[in-house]
């Protein structure tokens, strides 16, 4: 690892997403408008926008970020800059923690907004801190690269890249406890439940509403989500090869 | 011209085997430090299989490729060995300058000055600015050029580098390859073109993953019996001739 050729490689993939206006949109606007679609929605029940609202936050940057960093990395694949980078004296280390750190700052950005949005104007209200659901929302948003990474290795087109999406992101969404509560699910669906890391991120983002500071559970899901995150990276970093044939 | 100077690049018996494919069968040569040698053959005849060997980014199935004294693509060549693939392998979405600092930030002693200085000597300082993706694709390939020069590469692993390219800015590109071996660094040029072939100091002539010529393009066309590099090629593959170095 090289502190140089790592903050660079955050800079230039920031600087990517910076010269494409529409997705800094997107990235910014989708989620508060959802929002606000669901506050509209359960306008004459508040208590179940409170809860679908708090776990949204956590998957908004999940999904976007799994998104895209799995296209932006399989353009790396396509377009010959990774192999071109494999031959310099970077190392995948530098470049596996370039993208964490560029895409968890720009999910810094949203979920602030998203935040900012929530709690100023859509009422929402935790007993814990929003800093806690900032803070589960990155996590999520590095989780969602990592895997996104991992995803663009078994990619070869753009076409292929996003429909890995519904395959890791709709079981996860589904089993995570925001449609059916964890304890009402057949055994073996709880057991799956159980191996997805999104059922663990729910769970924090959920303690961070119930109880005003943060909980041991809370620390052992966000412990468990940073584990994921590693394990996604080590995978992905399996699948960067310096020689092809 | 001496003969004591130890060889850049030392490629021994070297099979490739792409797919079902064996693209290259057993090749041996080796080329001097400090020359420009051209890689010539028509399409699919192993050039970039051979150069992504030497840059030790492609798997061989046997034999041995040597880079300044080390294997192919060890940790320590990666700062000494530039390659410019045949497409360019460039951030379309970040703007020429971008793009060229970039690539200059991976390599030690490199400054955003000297990446400045490349993108002048490829032509496209009045481009600095662009997208790389609103450029041409001549302009294009420069910026992927520049992206290679910029680390000061002792080889220089050059995949037709000139395709595309106006006669001036072609002839430009050339004199600055010839300034670069005067200096030292080891140029590998491939192309499929015969008019480039007559500005290297040595040449591969490549035919369905064999060699058939590795000599100097004099001692090629006297060999042949051929006036110009385009007829000896020709003479090669109809009499199935080669011309190798001593």
């Amino acid at each position: 690892m090289n502190a140089k050729i790592l903050a660079s490689t955050v800079r230039r993939v920031l600087s990517q997403l910076r010269h494409d206006h529409r997705t800094v949109g997107l990235l910014v606007v989708v989620p508060p408008l959802l929002l606000a679609l669901l506050y509209s929605m359960f306008e004459d029940s508040p208590l179940v926008f409170q809860r679908i609202a708090l776990v949204m936050l956590g998957i908004f940057p999940f999904i976007i970020m799994f998104l895209i960093t799995s296209i932006a990395m399989l353009r790396e694949r396509t377009t010959g800059t990774l192999e071109r980078l494999l031959t310099t004296p970077m190392s995948k280390v530098d470049l596996l923690f370039g993208y964490g750190i560029a895409f968890g700052l720009a999910a810094a950005v949203q979920a602030s907004v998203a935040c900012a949005v929530a709690y100023l104007f859509l009422g929402l209200e935790t007993r814990g801190s929003v800093g806690l659901v900032i803070l589960i929302a990155i996590a999520n948003a590095v989780l969602g690269m990592a895997l996104g990474l991992l995803a663009s290795a078994f990619a070869r087109t753009e076409f292929q890249a996003v429909q890995f999406m519904p395959l890791v992101v709709a079981p996860q969404l589904l089993l995570c406890g925001l449609f059916v509560a964890r304890e009402e699910m057949a055994g073996w669906l709880q057991a799956i439940s159980n191996v997805l890391p999104m059922t663990y991120s729910v769970e924090a983002l959920t303690e961070v509403g119930r109880y005003a500071d943060p909980t041991s559970t809370l620390w052992k899901d966000l412990g468990i989500v940073a584990g994921c995150v590693v394990l996604a990276l080590v995978l992905a970093s399996a699948t960067l090869r310096r020689r092809t044939s | 011209m001496t003969t004591t100077v130890a060889p850049a690049i030392e490629v021994r018996d070297l099979v490739v085997r792409r797919g079902k494919r064996e693209v290259l069968h057993g090749l041996t040569c080796t080329i001097p430090a400090g020359s420009v040698t051209g890689l010539l053959g028509p399409s699919g005849s192993g050039k970039t299989t051979l150069m992504r060997a030497i840059v030790g980014v492609q798997k061989i199935e046997r034999g041995t490729v040597t880079v300044l004294g080390r294997p192919a693509g060890s940790a320590v060549l990666r700062s000494q060995v530039g390659y410019l693939t045949q497409a360019p392998s460039v951030y379309a979405d970040l703007t020429v300058r971008e793009n060229v600092r970039y690539f200059a930030s991976l390599y030690k002693g490199v400054s955003t000055a000297d990446a400045d200085a490349v993108l002048e000597s490829v032509g496209l300082a009045d481009h600095a600015a662009q997208l790389v993706r609103d450029l041409s694709g001549g302009q294009r390939a420069r910026a992927n050029l520049a992206c290679t020069l910029v680390s000061r590469p002792t080889v220089l692993i050059l995949d037709e580098p000139t395709v595309g390219q106006d006669p001036v800015l072609r002839d430009e590109l050339w004199r600055q390859f010839r300034a670069l071996a005067a200096e030292g660094v080891t140029v590998l040029v491939s192309s499929h073109v015969m008019d480039e072939a007559g500005r290297c100091d040595r040449l591969l002539l490549i035919r369905e993953g064999t060699l058939v010529a590795d000599q100097t393009p004099a001692a090629i066309t006297a060999a042949t019996g051929t006036t110009d590099l385009e007829a000896a090629f020709l003479h090669l593959i109809r009499t199935g001739q080669t011309v190798m170095s001593a």
